[in-house]
């Protein structure tokens, strides 16, 4: 039975969204194939139990495999799936993207010789087969990807998959003892899910003003606070500044960070790079000002400014202070 | 110790990508930049030469690619790497992600390097795989997007920003690191690195010298085949104003906004 098995991250007792829209799609696509779709936990068995892996079956999962190991790297969830797939004989390894989706897919991929495809947006059925749609070039194509080994990898875009309750209830758990390989137990977590910067909220804004590389320094973001408070919004932000340390973790936007739909969203310097748009492009109406006119933002926003933000915001900010007080 | 640094060729950012018809390849043509992501894994590698809290003998530029590839090559050592190694052969043009990383794990354990450094992501692919799929082969520890390396005790002290914050993992050498552009900002090289770098030793392979298997290679034997390119759905292009009179520009946005309720 060449069956579907998805990784399910978790942490602090709680399954990832994203691995949740895994296990929909993968219980779509075992039940189009006459198949089952199963999800795999690696971590401490203590903090995985019945409870904490219910929400796994309710999304489809028809068994969940339970394997103890290191929580938070790559390579024992690869040897774990490695062993899962050898006993069971898997046809596909489906992943809802993120950091260790990528890590452990491609690394999963070289283990077992296997065709992988990363940042999949969407997965069909042809002739019992799966082909694996991804956009590429900046996201100016969608290819095909045919899988023409014994198993296929595909790491889907993150929020490509909608976590769907669809009922079918609970899933049966199964232990698996794994047996390690030594370079996995190499590298070792000294702290994980470490918070830097201020506790904020930016998933509850209507409006959200973000600002990137293009600020050009930590005070860039005074100027989009200010415009954030006329608006009514919050201020975010993207990857870079964050690791930059110029903003806080908690308003970063994108692959590692919050995804967000507000109303409007306003991104001020952000080139739009596909790490971010992932984060942002629900969004209801996107603005964006840049001032190199090529930036990618400028293919996905609905207003696009080519100009100067430094000279921009602060007369938006007035601007919009006026409108409002009239 | 031995660090080797994996660089790539990619086209320059001002160049038009697209995919050539007749081939379903990405047209390579017009290449002519380092991947700017490999700069901050050759200065990653400079950084710990320079630092002095480890020993390092020599820093290794490996690329897979075509002859023009040794640009990429001549690049890195201008940035700093002591020598470099090219693996070219036509079996190879066209390896998928598997393939590629698989060839890239066959040359570098000609080497047998202490450390393994590259750059999170490949400016053309936009893919941060290959440093798992080599670290697999290799079997060595890995990380990809990694923003701090600090030594400590022999080992590497890592930090990046993962699914719940930022994590700190500490890692065993030999290993398998991708940085990501955070971590450093790259040396400029200077005239006399860059007039010296065709001098430093450059040795060319082919995927017979190193053991490559033909049948894991090559776009036939892809394991992972794109095809049937498509356009994506049509999303209607937004309105652009360029801000020649920042007042008047301001007075669309508000308009803009006030149009759609947003100023409510």
């Amino acid at each position: 039975m060449s069956g579907i098995l998805v990784y399910a991250l978790h942490y602090d007792g709680a399954i990832n969204k994203n691995s949740l829209g895994a296990v929909s799609e993968g219980a779509r696509l075992a039940s189009e194939l006459g198949t089952e779709c199963h999800a795999i936990v690696v971590g401490d068995k203590a903090g995985l139990s019945d409870e904490v892996l219910a929400p796994l079956g309710a999304h489809g999962a028809a068994k969940v495999f339970r394997a103890e190991g290191p929580e938070g790297l790559s390579q024992p969830v690869v040897d774990a799936m490695a062993k899962v797939i050898g006993d069971n004989g898997h046809g596909y390894a489906l992943f809802g993207g993120g950091l260790l989706g990528f890590e452990i897919g491609a690394g999963l991929a070289a283990r077992l010789d296997a065709g992988v495809c990363m940042e999949v947006t969407n997965v069909r059925v042809e002739d019992g087969k799966l082909v694996a749609e991804r956009p590429i070039l900046k996201d100016s194509q969608i290819s095909d990807v045919h899988y023409r080994s014994d198993v296929g990898v595909i790491i889907g875009r993150l929020n490509a998959f909608e976590a769907k309750e669809d009922g079918a209830g609970s899933a049966e758990i199964e232990d698996v003892d794994v047996e390690y390989a030594a370079h996995s137990l190499k590298a070792t977590m000294v702290e994980r899910g470490e918070q830097r910067g201020a506790d904020v909220n930016i998933e509850d804004a209507d409006v959200l003003v973000a600002g990137g590389r293009g600020l050009g320094k930590a005070e860039g973001f005074e100027q989009l606070e200010a415009l954030a408070g006329a608006l009514g919004g919050a201020v975010a932000a993207t990857r870079a500044v964050v690791d930059a340390g110029w903003y806080a973790y908690a308003a970063q936007i994108g692959q590692t960070g919050k995804t967000v739909a507000p109303k409007l969203y306003l991104a001020a310097g952000i080139s739009g790079a596909i790490q971010h748009k992932v984060g942002m492009q629900s969004s209801e109406n996107i603005v964006a000002i840049n001032k190199d006119s090529n930036a990618p933002i400028f293919e996905f926003s609905d207003l696009g400014i080519v100009g100067d933000l430094n000279k921009i915001v602060p007369k938006l900010t007035e601007a919009v202070k006026a409108k409002k007080g009239s | 110790m031995k660090i080797c640094v994996l660089v790539k060729e990619v086209p320059d950012a001002a160049v038009e990508k697209r995919i050539d018809p007749s081939t379903g390849r990405l047209n390579r043509s017009g290449e002519k930049n380092l991947n700017p992501f490999d700069t901050h894994a050759i200065e990653a590698a400079m950084q710990l030469k320079e630092g002095g809290q480890i020993d390092v003998d020599e820093v290794i530029a490996v690329t897979m690619g075509p002859e023009t590839a040794v640009r990429a090559l001549h690049k890195a050592v201008s940035l700093g790497a002591d020598r470099s190694l090219h693996l070219t052969d036509e079996t190879l043009s066209g390896s998928d992600v598997n393939g590629t990383g698989y060839s890239l794990a066959q040359v570098l354990g000609k080497e047998s390097p202490d450390l393994v450094l590259l750059g999170q992501q490949s400016d053309d692919g936009e893919c941060y795989t290959i440093g798992a799929v080599v670290a697999d082969h290799l079997q060595m520890p890995s990380l990809t997007q990694v923003i701090k390396i600090e030594v400590e005790d022999g080992k590497l002290r890592c930090e990046r920003q993962a699914e719940y914050g930022y994590d700190t993992v500490l890692v065993e050498l030999p290993a398998v690191i991708s940085v990501g552009d955070a971590i450093n900002e790259p040396r400029y090289p200077s005239l006399k690195a860059i007039m010296g770098a065709k001098k430093k030793p450059l040795e060319s392979v082919a995927a017979g010298d190193v053991g490559i298997d033909a049948g894991r290679v090559g776009y036939d034997n892809a394991r992972a085949h794109c095809s049937e390119f498509k356009a994506p759905p049509e999303k209607q292009a937004g309105k652009i104003i360029e801000d020649e009179d920042t007042n008047d520009t301001v007075e669309q946005i508000v308009a803009w906004l006030d149009e759609r309720k947003l100023l409510a």
